[in-house]
């Protein structure tokens, strides 16, 4: 693959993410990725369901005193908008657009970076009340399926920003464009599993 | 590239190990890896029937015998088996597809390394303060309560190694779906390809509960979470789950392939299509999915009550539905065949008898009252090594000497063969046969000895006389290949005379490119087409001779897997050493180091020229 090929918005292929072998291999390896990651996430949500509310006997922490819905509310604004702003630079990538491209990245990232930080505000939150990893079964759980979920956040935004800074200088190719499109697409399925712990952890926790 | 392997002294051929992603040398890997663990995995199974051979024996102590026996079945599961079906895979599934290599070569060899790391980390726990003693299953009650690091090697290691299946199944399911040659439908593909791809299907979605249940135990164990401890709220019952959605899964992983083989065995030897081939592929995807319906009957004691136990058990005598498709299709096969007992064949026959009893087994312990009464004696002993022993190793062995010659143009003494196969065969019989009885008269698994006069004396003796077959059975072979090596004789391609699918096509030794051009596929059995034809040259081309893409070598791969072999003594020693948390972040350090070097440095690989294709040494300068 030649990587100094320079491509117009005319000449640059439909489905630039698949459009070489790589490509093609990258695309339909990351979504069978995902469909372990799912499975992972599902174990972990299982798991989540059957130690709720469970602790050394005499605990007083249950989902309904510890959750603050509007925290959580602001954090799911946060990470939906950062969903729709990535759907808008792979909108760019599309259209052979770097520079938009990058920049709805950038502002996919900042999204991102400030969920980050509540989630790290209220985790703190928690310890600070004494809910913490090794209090009970509930708070293992809780911080394992939430934990984790924060864990794939800072992967993916490790890898957009790295791929922003590697590619900055060179624009699109067909070597990185399915790299853009598969951090973008692993994006979406962050946001996805929130909108799962979103329902699951906390709206249930607090209303059932 | 591989041009300077040959003009190489040691150091450089190691070198030339150590970052390969040629999936042929990737294979030599796993097949040397996985068979020095068989052997490990085997001593220690000797050990074990020595110190069975006679009640109230002192051989080895309690504590130690159950370090053995879970190092025994968790090296056997983890670290030979599923690496020596890894070695057939990658060996022969891009050949028989027609392609030039797995789709993520760079991925293979990390698949490979992180295997090996993960199975080498496991196994240091001999040397340092003693093994894992929970038994394979590692139930969480019990490994909660083991002193020392044991299973924290057990649950470290194989977080590592499973690591490297995971990357190893999505490769392959990518390759088969997206790397066949022109022609190369689904249901053209080999049944070997076929049971490839389920097999990988399952890797994919079995492996993620396991990740999750060792690191809940890994928590639990080194970091201060309460998954398990049921005084701080947990449950234990969660790791029997994820434990068994992993595990019942894992025995098709491990059985579906050797299925895919003797496949393969039974149609060449036979000189015959093989019988019903697309029903031998809807039974191969039925046992797939089946085979995530059934994890319940693992814990039909557990107490969950007649109606989950009711289902699991009608769900599990379903298996047998379609596992029956198999052997009768298996069976006429053979029927009007010109049949051949070559060695890889009397695997194959030998398997038909020894599986069908150990599916029988399995139907009486998946009615869930009779489990009751057989659940964690002997019987289940004799019953999972009726399957394992009897389809999944008759199917490494049987696959060892079929596709020895594809691997190294060069062929394993057959007379030599058939030997190991009898004393193997008759051993295996001996030595598990009989263990069904010790079972119904109530001896326990997993017990380090036993008193006298309760009826097991003799068949405890007669049992361990068998394993003595096995084991000489086992030098034999390992006397073979070393014969066959120094040996050396080339044979060239088609050497079994009847090679039908395109890994027999290719000239030998197979060139590191693998095709000089993408074969054209007309039919299943494609070899066989064009050779009963008479095209000489034994395959129609898709393409003119133009330049073909290689992938580099590289290191990285193994220095990924080495960071997180280094961590994983932080891990260990957390809580209890002060370097225990520098050393995990090092050790991680090294592994994001050696990920960040791979993002950023371009590797687009490099081309070998039409020109060089052309001449006659093709490609080699």
């Amino acid at each position: 693959m030649d990587l100094n090929t320079k491509y117009t918005p005319q000449s640059w292929p439909q489905h630039s993410e698949n459009a070489t072998l790589e490509g093609k291999n990258k695309f339909v390896g990351f979504w069978l990725f995902l469909g372990g990651e799912t499975v992972l996430f599902a174990s972990l949500f299982a798991t989540y369901l059957a130690l709720k509310n469970k602790g050394p006997s005499g605990m007083e922490f249950t989902t309904q005193e510890l959750y603050e819905l509007p925290l959580v509310f602001i954090m799911t604004m946060l990470l939906l908008t950062s969903s729709l702003t990535s759907v808008y630079a792979m909108y760019h990538m599309k259209n052979y657009n770097f520079k938009s491209m990058q920049a709805w990245l950038m502002v996919t990232v900042l999204l991102g970076a400030a969920f980050l930080g509540f989630e790290i505000y209220e985790f703190n939150h928690y310890v600070h009340l004494g809910f913490t990893y090794s209090q009970s079964a509930f708070s293992s759980a809780f911080f394992t399926l939430v934990g984790t979920h924060g864990l794939h956040v800072v992967i993916g935004l490790g890898w957009i920003i790295l791929l922003m800074l590697r590619n900055s200088k060179r624009g699109l190719n067909l070597y990185n464009a399915p790299k853009f499109y598969l951090a973008a697409l692993y994006w979406h399925f962050i946001d996805v599993v929130w909108v799962f712990i979103f329902t699951v952890v906390y709206l249930m926790g607090v209303i059932g | 590239m591989s041009s300077i392997a040959q003009k190489k002294g040691f150091g450089a051929t190691i070198w030339d190990y150590l970052t390969t992603v040629d999936h042929k040398k990737i294979a030599i890997l796993y097949l040397i890896s996985g068979g020095f663990f068989f052997i490990v995995g085997g001593i220690e199974a000797m050990l074990i029937r020595i110190q069975l051979a006679q009640p109230d024996n002192d051989f080895i102590s309690a504590g130690f015998y159950n370090q053995i026996l879970t190092m025994h079945g968790t090296t056997m599961i983890f670290l030979a088996a599923m690496p020596l079906l890894f070695a057939f895979m990658n060996a022969v599934v891009p050949l028989q597809i027609g392609a030039r290599d797995v789709a993520f070569p760079f991925l293979n060899s990390l698949g490979f390394w992180m295997f090996f790391f993960g199975g080498i980390f496991l196994n240091l726990s001999w040397f340092m303060g003693g093994a894992p003693d929970a038994g394979w299953t590692s139930y969480a009650s019990l490994s909660l309560a083991s002193p020392g690091h044991g299973i924290d090697f057990y649950a470290l290691g194989l977080q590592i190694s499973g690591g490297g299946t995971l990357i190893a199944g999505i490769n392959f399911l990518v390759t088969i779906i997206n790397m066949r040659a022109p022609g190369m439908t689904y249901m053209r593909m080999p049944l070997f390809t076929w049971s490839t791809f389920v097999a990988s299907a399952l890797i994919l979605f079995a492996f993620p509960p396991l990740t999750v249940g060792l690191f809940f135990m890994i928590f639990d164990r080194m970091f201060g979470a309460n998954f398990f401890d049921h005084t701080m709220g947990g449950n234990t019952i969660i790791w029997e789950h994820l434990f068994w959605i992993f595990g019942h899964p894992e025995v098709y992983i491990l059985i579906l392939p050797a299925f895919g083989i003797f496949s393969e065995i039974f149609a060449t030897f036979s000189r015959k299509r093989l019988f019903g081939y697309s029903a031998m592929v809807f039974a191969t995807v039925l046992i797939g999915f089946l085979g995530f319906m059934v994890w319940v009957h693992h814990m039909f004691t557990v107490g969950m009550g007649p109606t989950a136990n009711a289902i699991f058990a009608v769900a599990t005598m379903a298996i047998a539905v379609p596992t029956g498709v198999k052997i009768f299709n298996w069976l006429l096969t053979m029927w009007g065949g010109s049949i051949k007992f070559t060695t890889a064949m009397l695997y194959a026959v030998g398997f038909i008898p020894t599986f069908v009893a150990g599916g029988v087994t399995g139907i009486m312990q998946a009615a869930a009252p009779l489990d009751y009464q057989l659940h964690d004696s002997y019987f289940i002993v004799a019953h999972f090594h009726y399957v394992i022993v009897g389809g999944v190793v008759l199917g490494l062995l049987a696959g060892l000497h079929f596709y020895w010659p594809l691997m190294f143009n060069t062929m394993l003494n057959e007379t030599l063969g058939k030997l190991t196969f009898w004393l193997f065969f008759i051993g295996f019989h001996l030595t598990f046969f009989i263990q069904h009885f010790l079972g119904l008269l109530g001896m326990p698994r997993r017990v380090f000895t036993y008193g006298a006069n309760q009826g097991w004396d003799l068949y405890n003796a007669i049992s361990s006389f068998g394993a003595i077959f096995m084991a000489i059975g086992v030098a034999i072979l390992v006397a073979n290949i070393f014969m066959t090596i120094s040996k050396n004789q080339a044979v060239g391609n088609d050497p079994w005379g009847d090679g039908r699918t395109l890994e027999w096509a290719i000239p030998q030794p197979v060139p590191f490119y693998n095709f000089k051009q993408t074969p054209l596929v007309r039919g299943l059995d494609t070899f066989w087409i064009e050779k009963q034809e008479g095209n000489k040259e034994g395959m129609l081309y898709a393409e003119p001779i133009s330049d073909i893409h290689m992938p580099n070598n590289s290191i990285i791969p193994f220095v990924m897997s080495f960071g997180l072999f280094v961590g994983a003594f932080g891990a260990l020693f957390n809580g209890e050493k002060s370097w225990a948390i520098p050393v995990l972040i090092l050790g991680l350090i090294i592994t994001f180091i050696a990920m960040g070097t791979r993002s950023l440095k371009d590797d687009l690989g490099y081309h070998i020229h039409k020109e060089d294709l052309m001449d006659t040494k093709g490609g080699k300068h």
